[in-house]
């Protein structure tokens, strides 16, 4: 079995969500219920916390690129925080440093929230 | 002298669960060949793609679909061959994504081919013999470890 576990923290309008194992095609649907019920509870300035994410195929990019047109609609964002450097280098594959915020500390992403 | 080819085969049935054993099975190998960890996490990842897509396209009306893939390995490089006997896709017809549009447009999902052709040395497909589909990948070891 893929481990994959998705958790989730809120602190005030900001929601920290933390991916642990490996997101692959058989693990994205997981993933995605998770955004989309950020979406449904209108919470979308989020950071996902990638420190544990020991693995990532495109099919976890795709959840990343199928929720962010919609959340920058609603004036949220999605911050990417922590990856390592395995999979920081498939980010950086697909160009998503261009698109996305990606910052080596929780607590950059969530402060760059704060200052608004 | 010629190189000793080694032969290594492994057919499970296309089905997402699986991903994580095809993967673990396709570093062992490359490990094994002394592949470096970062050129073994791009195999990894090649191979991971080529069966999503198998089972997502070729198999997305036959669950239980088997996969075939077949591995010959010699002193220079990794050659991987993954078979399947589902609907035929031709990929010759699909262009390489201009990345900077297909982000810019914000697009989802046909990333797989893309990476795949970026993290091997090669990247073919072969229809046949039959109702199979191929696609082969190769990896060639860094030039010092010849």
């Amino acid at each position: 079995m893929s481990e994959f576990e998705v958790t989730r923290k809120d602190v005030d309008d900001i929601s920290i969500v933390y991916l642990k194992g490996y997101l692959d095609a058989h693990t994205a649907p997981e993933f995605e219920t998770a955004l989309q019920q950020l979406v449904d509870e209108e919470r979308v300035k989020i950071v996902v916390n990638l420190a544990k994410l020991a693995y990532i195929s495109s099919a976890g990019l795709g959840v990343f690129m199928g929720f962010i047109e919609d959340i920058r609609q609603k004036d949220g964002d999605i911050k990417l925080a922590e990856p390592t450097e395995k999979v920081f280098r498939v980010f950086d594959l697909l160009g998503f440093p261009v698109l996305y915020e990606i910052v080596s500390k929780e607590s950059e992403a969530v402060d760059k929230y704060k200052k608004g | 002298m010629k190189a000793k080819t080694k032969k290594f085969h492994l057919k499970i049935p296309g089905r997402l669960e699986n991903l994580e054993r095809i993967r673990t099975f396709i570093s062992g190998i490359a490990s094994g060949m002394g592949f470096a960890k970062d050129d073994i996490n791009k195999i990894e990842l090649a191979i991971d793609e080529a069966c999503t897509n198998v089972i997502k396209h070729a198999y997305r009306d036959v669950p239980n679909g088997d996969i075939d893939i077949n591995v010959k390995s010699d002193d220079k490089k990794i050659a991987i061959r993954v078979t399947d006997y589902g609907k035929s896709f031709n990929h010759e017809t699909i262009e390489m994504p201009d990345m900077e549009k297909y982000l810019a447009e914000l697009r989802v999902g046909g990333l797989g081919i893309y990476l795949m052709k970026t993290l091997m040395d090669e990247v073919d497909y072969e229809a046949g013999p039959g109702n199979r589909n191929n696609v082969i990948m190769v990896k060639y070891l860094p030039a010092s470890n010849n």
